[in-house]
């Protein structure tokens, strides 16, 4: 049962074959079972998903009508605030930290009776590309335990590859949903900015944070993504315009036509072998489904690393002073005498991460008098720039595509002392962020040379994220024919019952 | 070539408030010399003439009706402080003695 899309699980309950109780106990024991290698959770909220199991079960039983979704388990990244569940940001200034409200997130799955398992393992504040900056210890790939899962939403992917739940939600700043996605062989969607409310997410870039729906197939995700998505009056850089009508495209999967542009940047030397060759098999099937495949040029996109990296870290400087240990939160050397600043000193120092003090000095940097024009001034140039070059190639195409990483999952600690290789990560993920567009990423194959997941890219204009969804869909039940299964099928089983 | 010094990288995190270890210091002090060249790159294209994005949205003010909303509790709004009093937050001492 924990094996079935999200969609199935729901024909399930329809049809009165199984409970959301069942369901959702089915899902809990799996976690018990398998989360001790993996660990994806940092929180199991197993009474309270309970609780909203039943009341699903009884409302079903007075024969309400419910969202497609209601009843199903989901996981959610511990950077969305959930009233009374604890919420920690992967840190240990937020240790034991009970939120006394929900984000919009929360507040939208509730409402669509989606029941939420408990809180996901995930990089500090979202910054890191592995889930080996979380302070509670890193999250395991399914597919090797001895691999990093993604990240920052390191553990909304692992719990999504070990069927620990089969929704999941994500946060992408730089690519923190799609990452995790392709080297899990799972499906991550960053919707248009400002198309799902970041009321109660814990801010990191807020110009380029967004959540998404994360799931194991396309028509799963697009469900997520209607419950999650739509204007909210909580967040000023929530848009206020219809939600994209993705169901529907994930449905159809209609791609004649359509005009898909591969991006020259996004590809060649850097990238593995066995990823571009999933990716030039997905582009000749999508070819054989009637699509039009073209070839676009963006030559700013080689400077997104580098815009990004002084673009995140300033927002974050400013976003993450709140930290100050005086409302919530871990505080530190509160002795008699001792002063305020000297409190937020000593606090800071403990409560924070390595990477996430780098990122907070080099924003404070780069932000500085006298390097604001050279560093961040430039960078926000840079943004500009990449922003034409979106604009330029979307003339000659629907969507743009590239493998999503250029490598497939790596070794837990075999890049934690070179931060610049690590951030090479999000060469291909990036670029999205900055010009605030859709992005997808799914899973094509898995690469000959290491038996690892691929992702492939899909990226959308603004408000169009509808044409990821098709061209996705279209990619996924053609590779599905080919593979005959799902591709989390050759992942190597954890042990357990399922 | 941009480099950074230990006091300088000292200057940042006493600017950031964080309460760093020698060791801390010398390492991204060394950190900082490769991050700093590699994002130095955004320079090469970021000319005079192009203006800068701070923002994907063409954002602009947005205002409500001023009047009374649901919102947290003083207990709620106090439920996570690390030290409260009197529906106050308590905070260490902000003045110097002599203030």
């Amino acid at each position: 049962m924990i094996k079935n899309s999200a969609v199935e699980m729901a024909q399930s309950l329809a049809s009165g074959e199984t409970t959301s109780v069942a369901l959702t106990k089915a899902h809990l024991d799996r976690i018990t079972e398998v989360d001790g290698k993996v660990h994806a959770f940092l929180h199991v909220d197993t009474e309270g998903a309970l609780k909203q199991a039943a009341d699903v079960d009884a409302a079903l039983a007075r024969g309400e009508k419910l969202s497609p979704l209601a009843g199903i388990p989901l996981a959610l990244k511990d950077v969305l605030v959930q009233k009374d569940v604890p919420t920690t940001c992967g840190s240990k200034i937020l240790e034991g930290w009970r939120p006394p409200y929900d984000s919009t997130v929360v507040s939208k799955l509730k409402s669509a009776g989606v029941v939420i398992l408990g809180k996901t393992n995930m990089d500090e504040f979202a910054m890191g590309s592995s889930t080996e900056n979380s302070a509670y210890g890193p999250t395991h790939n399914p597919w090797d335990l001895t691999r990093i899962p993604g990240g920052s939403g390191g553990g909304s992917s692992a719990a999504l590859a070990a069927f620990e739940a089969p929704l999941a939600i994500g946060t992408d700043t730089g690519g923190s949903i799609r990452q995790p996605a392709a080297v899990t062989g799972t499906v991550g969607v960053k919707p248009t900015y400002g198309g799902v409310s970041r009321y109660g997410l814990v801010a990191f870039s807020s110009s380029l944070d967004q959540a998404g729906p994360c799931a194991r197939t396309v028509l799963d995700t697009a469900f997520l993504h209607e419950v999650i998505a739509g204007h909210d009056p909580k967040d000023s850089t929530s848009i206020n315009a219809p939600v994209p009508q993705v169901v529907n495209a994930a449905k159809s999967g209609d791609v004649k036509g359509m005009k898909i542009g591969v991006v020259k940047e996004l590809n060649g030397d850097g990238y593995q072998a066995g990823v571009r060759q999933r990716f030039e098999e997905s582009l000749e099937l999508l070819a054989k489904a009637g699509a039009e495949i073209v070839e676009v040029s963006a030559p700013n996109f080689e400077y997104a690393l580098a815009a990004y990296y002084l673009i995140a870290p300033s927002e974050a400087s400013s976003n993450l002073a709140r930290f100050d240990a005086m409302r919530y939160g871990l505080r530190v050397g509160d002795t008699d005498g001792a002063s305020a600043e000297s409190v937020m000193n000593m606090t800071r120092e403990v409560g924070f991460g390595r990477e996430v003090k780098r990122r907070i000095l080099l924003g404070t940097y780069a932000l500085s008098s006298g390097y604001y024009d050279a560093y961040y001034g430039s960078a926000q140039k840079v943004r500009t720039l990449i922003t034409q070059d979106f604009n330029n190639a979307f003339e000659k195409c629907d969507v743009m595509v590239s493998p999503t990483c250029p490598t497939t999952a790596f070794k837990i600690g075999e890049k934690t002392n070179d931060p610049l290789a690590m951030y090479l990560n999000d060469i291909a993920t990036i670029p999205v962020n900055m010009a605030g567009i859709g992005g997808m990423s799914l899973p094509c194959g898995v690469a000959p040379e290491d038996g690892l997941p691929v992702g492939f890219q899909i990226m959308s204009p603004v408000m169009q994220d509808q044409r990821m969804y098709s061209v996705g869909a279209a990619l996924e039940a053609a590779l599905l024919s080919q593979w005959g299964a799902p591709l989390l099928s050759q992942a190597p089983s954890l042990g357990g019952a399922a | 070539m941009s480099s950074l010094s230990r006091d300088d990288v000292a200057n940042l995190a006493r600017l950031a408030r964080i309460e760093m270890t020698d060791q801390e210091l010398e390492n991204l002090a060394t950190e900082f010399g490769v991050i700093l060249n590699a994002v130095a790159r955004v320079q090469e294209v970021a000319t005079t003439d192009v203006p800068a994005t701070s923002h994907p949205l063409a954002l602009t003010n947005i205002f409500r009706a001023d009047v009374v909303i649901p919102s947290l509790t003083p207990e709620e709004a106090l439920s996570g402080a690390p030290a409260s009093e009197e529906q106050r937050f308590r905070v260490p001492q902000i003045l110097g003695e002599e203030a």
